[in-house]
């Protein structure tokens, strides 16, 4: 059913033959990865961000990155035998909620099914042998941003984060629900700090969150994210 | 207020004569008494309970052992929620080292710094959090008084009113009409009275087309009113009748036994009259003696009272300066007051005020709009310091998106302050 991912020679002839038969829908299926670039990477260098990378994803258990902290969710899914594979993406990124309720994964799927299989090409890519990655393009950075590293460096105190979480809590919820209102819990701290600036510097648009990040300053966004980022799950 | 007082201390001999009083008291540790289980004392309650580790001894005082949220009450009126939905109990509170208490509390004595309360006893405090929400000013609305509460209810405190009104909403005649009086300034949830006339009309809408709605406002303008205005043309074009202040919308009374309204001499037959009077703090605030008027001042660092460091009144009830009543609202003057009475009693940490608030409203199905500010705490008052509204004419898409946010808010808060 699955190409064995482990063999090089199967692993690449996927590779090739994809290149050859339908570089369109490879550079599609990049275009859709744009959505996940937010909270995963994938390719050479990528690491766990908001949430995990992606790169080997093919063939493996749910919630299987012993550096990762998933939600219950997904330790469920993965206890429950769940493998990645081009059929099991399909019916997750088709609502992913629907197939993991509970999930951080604050993203409402997508329903066209070309654009899924696109994106799972695309994905398989990274998976069938990751020495074959290139390089340079078309590795993924979840994060791009101008903010200065002085700033990025700072250690929060998470016990003043805790007090100024409730500013946060009215809304998000600590357990890392996320229905109308998404998840911030368990970020890295760099995530969390690079996402307040782009509110509070406007070019991240929401208004709630353009006005509460505004008036918050370096030390309160650090403290916050050294909160929330060490948080147990519920 | 010192009769208030004398007449308590009264109370509590009579009391004392007669049996021997239950003092809820713990050995050794600081006490904080917390007087109302909704958005302010429940949060207030549970942050102290939890910050604290067991360091301080919280007792909640909450008559009602279901809390009906106000706020989504107006979504329960059209039709998107079940009375269940808003209801919430205190269990969360309780096993976050909360005791509850479901009692009365019918006066305080500062001096013994005890609560009394209506089921007999008294509960001690080193510190005293009331949130005890609003209570209506007597003769507000000419023809109106509490008595009139079922004939005309007000529905402004969540439960068995917002059942009552949807229940006469629902047995309206066809084509009949839905009168309210608007409350004046300052009142509880400044865009509730106009988010329920959405609600009314969206089930008047489906239900009984033809039907009319007459909003009596003593005010020239309202929160959101170029929101609600644009939302009623293009969802109830025709519906809804609003006579502001220039109209004689204040010159308004009410006949509760002929169901009729008359604003500014004009008499209305009506089938449903919805009254929302004129508010004022909670009872037990000026029992307690710390109102000025109809509300009680605070100290916007701390929401301390200004009549008694050792008393702290919350939300509704509470003069802060620019923060709206909204449960929103409370449940942010909670958390700073959590965090400086915990610092008070234990040496904990004591960080500065901040404030926040965002009131979502729903006009129709996935029509969702919000207004929102920060604020912060200086000498003076709670002040204002940065803030956004939704705009006219934004896209469907963004106002469903608005919508989604707030049943999101609406499950992040009630967690936040039931646990």
């Amino acid at each position: 059913m699955t190409p064995d991912t482990s063999d090089p020679v199967v692993a690449n002839a996927a590779v090739a033959a994809a290149t050859r038969s339908d570089e369109t829908q490879l550079s599609a299926g990049e275009a859709a990865f744009e959505q996940c670039s937010g909270c995963h990477e994938v390719g050479q260098g990528a690491e766990h961000r908001i949430g995990p990378h992606l790169n080997g994803l093919f063939g493996r258990i749910a919630a299987s990155h012993e550096d990762f902290r998933y939600s219950e969710a997904f330790q469920r899914a993965g206890r429950g035998g769940l493998e990645w594979h081009a059929d099991t993406l399909d019916a997750f990124l088709a609502d992913p909620r629907s197939m993991t309720s509970g999930t951080r994964m604050s993203f409402p799927g997508i329903t066209d099914k070309t654009e899924r299989e696109h994106l799972i090409a695309y994905l398989r890519l990274f998976s069938d042998n990751p020495a074959d990655i290139p390089e340079a393009d078309p590795t993924k950075q979840a994060t791009d941003h101008d903010l200065d590293p002085a700033i990025l460096a700072l250690v929060g105190d998470p016990e003043y984060g805790e007090y100024l979480s409730g500013e946060c809590t009215t809304c998000h919820q600590v357990s890392g629900g996320d229905t109308g209102i998404p998840s911030i819990v368990l970020w890295p701290d760099e995530d969390f700090v690079i996402a307040m600036h782009a509110y509070k510097q406007k070019t991240r648009n929401h208004p709630v969150m353009q006005m509460v990040a505004g008036r918050l300053g370096d030390e309160e966004i650090a403290a916050l994210a050294a909160y929330f980022g060490q948080l147990e799950e519920e | 207020m010192k009769l208030n007082r004398r007449a308590f201390i009264s109370t509590t001999a009579a009391v004392a004569g007669s049996l021997a009083a239950p003092m809820v008291m713990a050995q050794g540790r600081p006490r904080v008494v917390v007087v109302g289980g909704g958005a302010g004392g429940a949060t207030a309650a549970r942050y102290i309970a939890k910050d604290s580790k067991g360091e301080v001894d919280v007792t909640l005082i909450e008559p009602t052992r279901t809390y009906y949220t106000c706020f989504f009450s107006n979504l329960y009126l059209g039709g998107f929620k079940e009375i269940d939905d808003i209801g919430h109990t205190y269990g969360g509170l309780a096993a976050n080292g909360v005791n509850v208490v479901h009692d009365w509390a019918v006066g305080v004595d500062r001096d013994a710094k005890t609560v009394a309360l209506a089921g007999g006893g008294s509960v001690a405090y080193d510190k005293l959090i009331l949130s005890p929400g609003i209570d209506f000013v007597e003769g507000a609305v000419e023809g109106w008084d509490m008595s009139a509460q079922n004939a005309m209810p007000h529905a402004y405190k969540a439960g068995s009113q917002s059942e009552l009104l949807r229940a006469q909403l629902q047995a309206m005649p066809e084509g009949g009409t839905f009168a309210m009086v608007a409350p004046p300034n300052p009142y509880r949830c400044p865009p509730g009275p106009y988010e329920r006339v959405s609600m009314v009309a969206h089930w008047l809408k489906l239900n009984n087309p033809t039907a009319k709605i007459l909003v009596a406002d003593p005010k020239p303008k309202f929160s959101k009113m170029a929101l609600f205005q644009e939302g009623w043309n293009n969802h109830y074009a025709g519906m809804v009748d609003w006579v502001g202040e220039d109209f004689g919308g204040g010159e308004v009374s009410v006949d509760p036994a002929a169901m009729t309204v008359t604003i500014d001499g004009e008499v209305t037959n009506v089938d449903v009259c919805n009254v929302i009077p004129a508010m004022k703090a909670g009872r037990i605030a000026d029992l307690a003696g710390v109102t000025d008027g109809n509300w009680a001042p605070v100290n916007a660092a701390d929401m301390s009272t200004k009549a008694d460091p050792d008393i702290y009144v919350l939300g509704d009830a509470s003069q802060q300066g620019d923060m709206p009543k909204s449960g929103f609202s409370a449940n942010s003057q909670a958390k700073v007051c959590a965090n400086a009475v915990r610092g008070a009693l234990t040496g904990s940490k004591v960080f500065p005020a901040k404030f926040s608030n965002t009131c979502w409203s729903l006009i129709e199905t996935n029509d969702g709009v919000k207004v929102g500010a920060t604020y912060e705490a200086t000498d003076e008052k709670i002040a204002k310091v940065d803030g956004f509204i939704s705009q006219t004419g934004e896209s469907a898409d963004i106002r469903k998106a608005t919508y989604e946010e707030s049943e999101g808010w609406y499950t992040g808060i009630t967690t936040d302050m039931f646990g």
